[in-house]
């Protein structure tokens, strides 16, 4: 079967689109993530997702196309979710913008506090804020207790 | 209306003119014994605290206030599940200003959010203890009569202790200071700490493991405690809890003139005997703890004495 896919007989295609946006370059494992904390899910359009597609750069990549404007999403969340991610904007099936990612202030119910100790973790209804606080370093800290994002103390 | 949540919440300027009015205060208490007269203070103790609760119902009394409030979670709402978002919201219906802890680290800062009142942070967990360092401030201003060209060695736990996290980042916005740091290697300040110290050109540091070698350059020597309630292994405090006892014969290495801070409570670290030394300023840093919390109240109040 290997050969066979080597040797190109199968190889999966997914079509171009002609407007919407497709998010390259994801570390491959990554893409079925961003697609949930997007909020990809809750559309009703075409997603698609390519998982471990073939990459000169990065020798495997994950893919996600979307048609639909990109004008209603917060795109720095990539950013901050997977650092290799870009994104191509695509309007009548050419490549109209890949507009630079940056690193967000602020990300609100993104991600979440591991402090166990954190006021977080039992207030009812509390946004899980965290604040970019060294963007050279990508380093975001929980707004009320100051853990860094990975950390678990 | 303003909150106190962290040190760094309040400028130099600001930090100046708060220790100015506790030492006015300090100096002469009568002149401040009625100005918060019909004053309610709230203090919101989720955990148990001797010295921080007595310290600012104190405060609130010799102002002329009186206090309410609760000192343990068990005696409040919060045993039936009620959030910090409405304790705060209920409290800011009976007082004029609350002092909360809470064992949850940024509790005070989700309180502040809805509270229609001050609220000042009076310790929650292990992240930060501002009006610990506002005394630590105090008492080494009011004996070096400065905060900036001197040695200060922190010794002890310095890896879990959130009045030295504290305490050296309200020190690096000071001139000409150097930090001594003397711990076992388990008890080192975190990375991002140094991180911090680094980033500041003007600090000096060093770490150490021997307080005898320390001791003879420092100007004031911060003692810790090794925290139990921080270890999962009994077996690694029980090695560490007495690595370090400051005693008389040590007092000996150190200048004359260097003073010797504890944040209490303490166990072993102090031996007894250095409490006559009169470089123990331990116990009046717990008396400048009232009167630099009754300047805040004061500050966060916005009264002056002869204005209320």
């Amino acid at each position: 079967m290997s050969d066979l896919i080597n040797n190109g007989k199968y190889k999966l295609n997914v079509g171009k689109i002609d407007e919407g946006f497709v998010i390259d370059h994801i570390t491959p494992g990554k893409g079925l993530k961003l697609y949930h904390d997007m909020g990809l899910d809750k559309l009703d359009c075409s997603v698609a997702i390519i998982q471990n597609a073939f990459s000169r750069k990065m020798g495997k990549k994950d893919i996600i196309k979307v048609e639909t404007s990109i004008d209603n999403f917060n795109l720095d969340i990539i950013r901050l979710l997977d650092h290799t991610a870009t994104i191509d904007v695509i309007k009548d099936g050419q490549i109209i913008d890949k507009p630079e990612l940056l690193l967000p202030k602020e990300v609100k119910n993104i991600i979440k506090c591991r402090n166990p100790r954190c006021i977080s973790s039992i207030e009812q209804g509390l946004d899980q804020i965290f604040v970019l606080t060294d963007s050279k370093n990508a380093i975001y800290r929980c707004k009320y207790c100051e853990t860094e994002y990975g950390d678990t103390k | 209306m303003r909150h106190l949540m962290t040190p760094l919440d309040l400028t130099v300027e600001e930090l100046d003119d708060l220790m100015d009015v506790a030492e006015d205060i300090k100096a002469d208490p009568q002149r401040y014994a009625h100005v918060c007269d019909g004053k309610l203070l709230a203090t919101l103790f989720y955990e148990p605290s001797t010295r921080t609760r007595l310290s600012f119902e104190a405060a609130m009394l010799h102002l002329g206030g009186k206090t309410l409030g609760f000192a343990d979670a068990s005696s409040s709402s919060a045993a039936k599940g009620e959030s910090v978002a409405d304790t705060i919201r209920v409290v800011s219906c009976f007082a004029d200003i609350a002092a909360m802890r809470h064992f949850k680290e940024g509790a005070p800062m989700v309180a502040a959010q809805f509270s229609g009142i001050p609220l000042i942070n009076a310790g929650d967990g292990g992240h930060q203890h501002p009006t610990q360092t506002l005394t630590d401030l105090m008492t080494i201003r009011s004996d070096k009569g400065r905060l900036s060209d001197m040695t200060i060695g922190m010794c002890g736990d310095l890896k879990f202790g959130r009045t030295v996290h504290s305490l050296i980042r309200a020190l690096l916005r000071y001139e000409n200071i150097r930090f001594v740091f003397i711990s076992p290697e388990e008890l080192k300040l975190p990375d991002y700490i140094i991180e911090e110290i680094r980033s500041n050109d003007k600090v000096e540091y060093k770490e150490l493991t021997k307080l005898e070698q320390a001791l003879p350059e420092l100007d004031v020597l911060y003692m810790t405690r090794v925290q139990r309630e921080r270890f999962f292994n009994e077996e690694d405090y029980v090695r560490l809890k007495d690595f370090y006892i400051l005693d008389a014969n040590k007092m000996e290495l150190a200048s004359d003139d260097m003073i010797v801070l504890h944040p209490l409570p303490r166990v072993n670290e102090i031996s007894v005997e250095v409490d006559k030394d009169k470089r123990a300023r331990y116990f009046e840093q717990v008396r400048n703890g009232m009167y630099i919390r009754m300047a805040l109240i004061l500050m966060l109040l916005d009264i002056k004495p002869g204005k209320q």
